[in-house]
């Protein structure tokens, strides 16, 4: 009998608070998994601190809840040593870009075969409310109280820049889009990192209620690939390049509307997509930003073993120890 | 010709010394090479600076190797040399102190130049000023002497042929102790003789001029044999530690069968494991260099929890960064091994040279209650012993365990009685298959006997679980934070590890009579300075005993027994009194420390007087 979403459950209960967006992701999840035709027990979410690092206790799947930041390194380690897995990372903005930004943009660059789900809701909402380097300048937190100075990162740019071969956004409230993301990035080799915008009722309501509670789809850009870039209620606008490769809004009937190309080999593409913004264009899109074939890590070191046993044979090791000079002394 | 008397001794210590860029490791380790070979015990200490090159012929660019060889079984490297070889005037100002008076001196003449003896802060030069004298002085023109052999070999530029002078000095030495230079020439055309054939060629013909030169010139009357050493049958390589520790590692993977994972950092003095483990890939070894300490650590947690062997190795500065990583594997009850080269600190501290300084940041350095076995490593060679012992003790009880190591012996060279692969103790895994609770699986459920947890990797149906940081409900593992569940689990956790105490062996004394009324407890890399003082005491007539502890955490269950057996207990330590610490703190035993931080190992004989200055009169 194949699995449902409830053999995803575990017995614990989840302890977010009322209203969080993570309810919807790991309802998602749990729904999405068995479609995913992997056996639960290969599968594996790893996860750091902060709210959405609690992810892993409500999946029925191995899981480890680790330390602030590390997911990804710990996600290496097992990845590595065990491609027969399917091995997830779940985070937020805290744990993935402040405490652990070194670890993530190294996993991605070296192409883990690691699926990362960042939830971005641009607070730290497990510490009672702090601002995250994902808040917008000037917000206002107990840590902030005259509004943060420090400008935030963009963590689909910052992916893009670390050479992240798949790319992309979903919504908590939007469920088939996020379904759709997921699916693409479990089908991806590689590293995949997906930015999940999620609400966080207690401590930064209301953070992407443009897209968020956008009912009619108007403030959300659907990237898909080779279709035109248009949204609006009637399609009425449209992305375009500009010569220097950034992009910029114009009518959805213009002839030079962006044609998706998340095929596209190098980055620039993509990461210009990722500079569009609400607040500069009107329009947040989510989809899949970039999805690239690359070498894979874990397949790399894979094949160098495989390789180094083809021309030397399997290791021998009394013969290792022995190398060098050696000399007998006789009884 | 003649051949020139031959004179017998029983033991010699050579020290090369040269600027960074001479070739002074290489020599030294030639050197030491044709020693084990002709079946002497030897023991080497390297010396050399952290900058690859420091400016030539500066003072702190100065490298040296000190190789001891002798027809008996030795246990140090030496504390001073019969013989030094100075290739420039800083050579001999950095190295001179740590020769005897009488001792002999050979120097490369023409490095005595004006602008080098300015360098090296000489206003005269001491190889014409009579400051010498009281050394067996012998002025050799080494570069010039090269420099001419060389002419001769086509495609050599002078300049190349001047590096070879390091090679001259190997030849002339290997002569004067009666050393056959073949091995070396063997090393130095499988080295160069592939994309280099010219430079294998000028090193070859250098090693045969200085043994040429010894033969001729009548500036060596004798020459001098150390016979072989009654060492115990079998069959013996040189090893240095940080090799020793590497195949250690890898020879508790083989019979755990767990895959070895090791994430690392690039640090000195510790790469050289990475280094050495990267090169094994045709064993199924996984060597990751990962980005940071932190992930170095991180990783080999994630590939323990997928059921590889992890182990990380790194050094007193990488190893602070580890910390948390260290205590979530407490919490989690994983096995990782963690490998500390110890060096000089705090911060970055002497990068090259050892210290004993990193103890209590093993035993102590995290945060709450978090007791992790600790082991220390003896000798080069004891590196290998003690990384399988680590691995066993990690597995068996799925708990994190530090290996202590330092500068010293990761550099450091003996002869290694090659181990019998039947023999190396056994790993067992005990992996979990099953449910162990009535068709449900508790992944806290404690084996009573050791109270290790049971270990269920990924892939295996039925035994899905999470595990993390946060504090686990007693046998099912769930998230508690119920007050009487942390004080169980608190003590559950440091039960674990004391409880090893009863699967270690007792500690063991040397003290030849029974009858000694004084103990020299040392620990990790003093072994062999604090055995040889034992020794040298004895020689005296004086009664001295000597225990040595590998195991740091929990010490062994005899320990508190023996010690209270001795009225005085003396403990020799590379740092300040972290041992004594402990065992004044354990035991309720006064005892006192030695205590030297000069980043280098401890001398014989300062030890010696430690010990005397601790006896009656």
């Amino acid at each position: 009998m194949s699995a449902v979403a409830k053999d995803f459950a575990t017995d614990q209960h989840p302890r977010w608070c009322p209203g969080c967006g993570d309810y919807a992701i790991l309802a998602a999840m749990q729904a999405f998994a068995p479609d995913l035709g992997i056996e639960r027990e290969r599968m594996v979410f790893i996860s750091g601190i902060g709210c959405a690092a609690r992810f892993p206790y409500y999946m029925n799947t191995y899981g480890m809840h680790s330390i602030h930041g590390r997911a990804p390194a710990i996600a290496t380690g097992l990845a590595v040593s065990r491609p027969d897995l399917a091995v997830f990372v779940v985070t937020g903005d805290g744990d993935a870009l402040s405490i652990g930004g070194n670890h993530l943009i190294h996993a991605l660059r070296r192409n883990v075969n690691i699926k990362v789900l960042l939830f971005n809701n641009r607070i730290y909402g497990l510490t009672k409310g702090q601002y995250s380097p994902t808040s917008p300048l000037g917000t206002v937190t107990k840590s902030t109280p005259m509004g943060s100075v420090d400008w935030p990162f963009n963590p689909l740019s910052l992916a893009i820049g670390a050479e992240a071969t798949f790319v992309a956004r979903a919504i908590d409230t939007d469920r088939a889009g996020m379904l759709e993301v997921l699916r693409a990035a479990c089908a991806h080799r590689g590293s995949a990192f997906v930015e999940i915008l999620q609400n966080c009722p207690m401590f930064n309501d209301g953070a992407f209620s443009s897209v968020r509670d956008d009912k009619e789809g108007v403030n959300r850009i659907v990237l898909r690939h080779g279709e035109p870039i248009r949204w609006g209620r009637e399609k009425e606008k449209g992305l375009r390049q500009r010569l220097d490769g950034s992009v910029t809004t114009c009518d959805g009937d213009d002839p030079d509307v962006l044609v998706h190309d998340a095929d596209h080999v190098t980055p620039s593409l993509a990461f210009s997509l990722s500079r569009v913004t609400q607040e500069t264009h009107g329009g947040t899109p989510v989809g899949v930003f970039r999805e690239v074939q690359r070498p894979v890590y874990d397949d790399l070191i894979a094949g160098q073993i495989a390789t180094a046993v083809e021309a030397r044979g399997e290791g021998d090791f009394a013969k290792l120890l022995a190398s060098g000079e050696t000399w007998t002394v006789e009884p | 010709m003649g051949s020139k008397p031959v004179e017998q001794l029983s033991q010699v210590i050579v020290r090369f010394a040269g600027d960074s860029g001479d070739g002074m490791q290489l020599t030294g380790s030639q050197f030491t090479s044709e020693a084990a070979l002709l079946g002497n015990d030897i023991s080497t200490l390297p010396d050399f600076p952290a900058e690859i090159r420091a400016p030539a012929g500066s003072l702190p660019g100065v490298s040296g190797f000190q190789l001891h060889f002798a027809d008996h079984d030795i246990l140090t490297p030496g504390d001073a040399p019969n013989v030094l070889v100075a290739m420039n005037p800083a050579a001999l100002k950095t190295n001179l102190s740590d020769l005897p008076k009488g001792g002999t001196l050979i120097v490369d003449a023409d490095a005595f130049t004006e602008r080098n003896l300015q360098k090296a802060g000489y206003e005269t030069n001491p190889l014409e000023d009579g400051s010498l004298d009281e050394w067996h002085l012998e002025p050799l023109p080494i570069t010039s002497l090269t420099i001419g052999a060389l002419k001769e070999v086509e495609g050599v530029t002078p300049r190349q042929a001047e590096r070879a002078k390091n090679m001259f000095a190997l030849g002339l030495m290997s002569w004067l102790y009666g050393r056959s230079i073949d091995p070396a020439i063997e090393f130095l055309r499988a080295r160069f003789g592939g994309n280099a054939p010219q430079i294998a060629e000028a090193n070859v013909r250098a090693v045969q001029a200085g043994y040429a030169l010894g033969e001729t010139t009548e500036t060596f009357a004798v020459s001098y044999e150390v016979k072989p050493a009654r060492l115990r049958p079998g069959t013996y390589r040189n090893i240095t530690g940080n090799q020793a520790l590497a195949y250690g590692l890898l020879a508790a993977s083989r019979v755990s069968g767990l895959a070895l994972f090791l994430g690392a950092y690039p640090i000195t003095p510790a790469s050289s494991i990475l280094e050495e483990l990267s090169a094994l890939k045709n064993f199924g070894v996984r060597a990751f260099q990962a980005e940071d300490e932190i992930a170095a650590a991180g990783a080999a947690v994630g590939a323990a929890f997928g059921g590889a062997l992890g182990v990380t190795t790194s050094s007193g500065p990488g190893i602070v960064l580890k910390a948390e990583t260290v205590g979530l594997a407490v919490m989690l009850e994983l096995p990782l091994v963690i490998c500390d080269v110890q060096r000089s600190g705090p911060s970055t501290g002497m990068p090259t040279k050892p210290e004993q300084g990193d103890l209590l940041l093993a035993l102590y350095g995290r945060n709450s209650d978090s007791s992790v076995p600790v082991v220390a490593a003896r000798s080069p060679a004891d590196c290998f012993d003690t990384a399988i012992e680590a691995c066993r003790i990690a597995v068996k009880y799925r708990t994190p365990v530090y290996l202590l190591s330092d500068a010293y012996l990761a550099n450091g060279s003996e002869p290694w009685l090659l181990p019998l692969i039947d023999e190396l103790p056994e790993i067992s895994t005990g992996l979990a298959t099953e449910p162990n609770a009535d068709g449900a699986y508790l992944p806290y459920l404690r084996d009573p006997e050791t109270l290790a947890r049971p270990w269920a990797v990924p892939g295996t149906p039925g035994l899905e679980h999470r595990i993390g940081g946060l504090e686990k409900a007693d046998g099912s593992g769930t998230v508690s934070y119920d007050a009487d569940n942390h004080e169980l689990m608190t003590r559950l956790r440091a039960e674990k590890i004391a409880g090893i105490a009863a699967d270690i062996p007792e500690l063991a004394v040397d003290d030849p009579d029974g009858d000694a009324r004084l103990l020299v407890l040392g620990w990790g890399g003093t072994y062999g300075t604090i055995m040889a003082a034992c020794m040298q005491v004895r020689l005296d007539g004086r009664k001295v005993a000597h225990g040595h502890l590998r195991h740091l955490n929990p010490l062994p269950r005899n320990a508190g027994e023996v010690l209270r057996r001795y009225e005085r207990i003396l403990v020799p330590e590379m740092n300040l009194g972290q041992l004594l610490k402990i065992v004044r703190a354990e035991f309720l035993v006064d005892a006192v420390g030695y205590n030297r931080v000069r980043g280098m190992p401890l001398r014989v004989g300062e030890v010696a007087e430690a010990i005397e200055a601790l006896m009656e009169p």
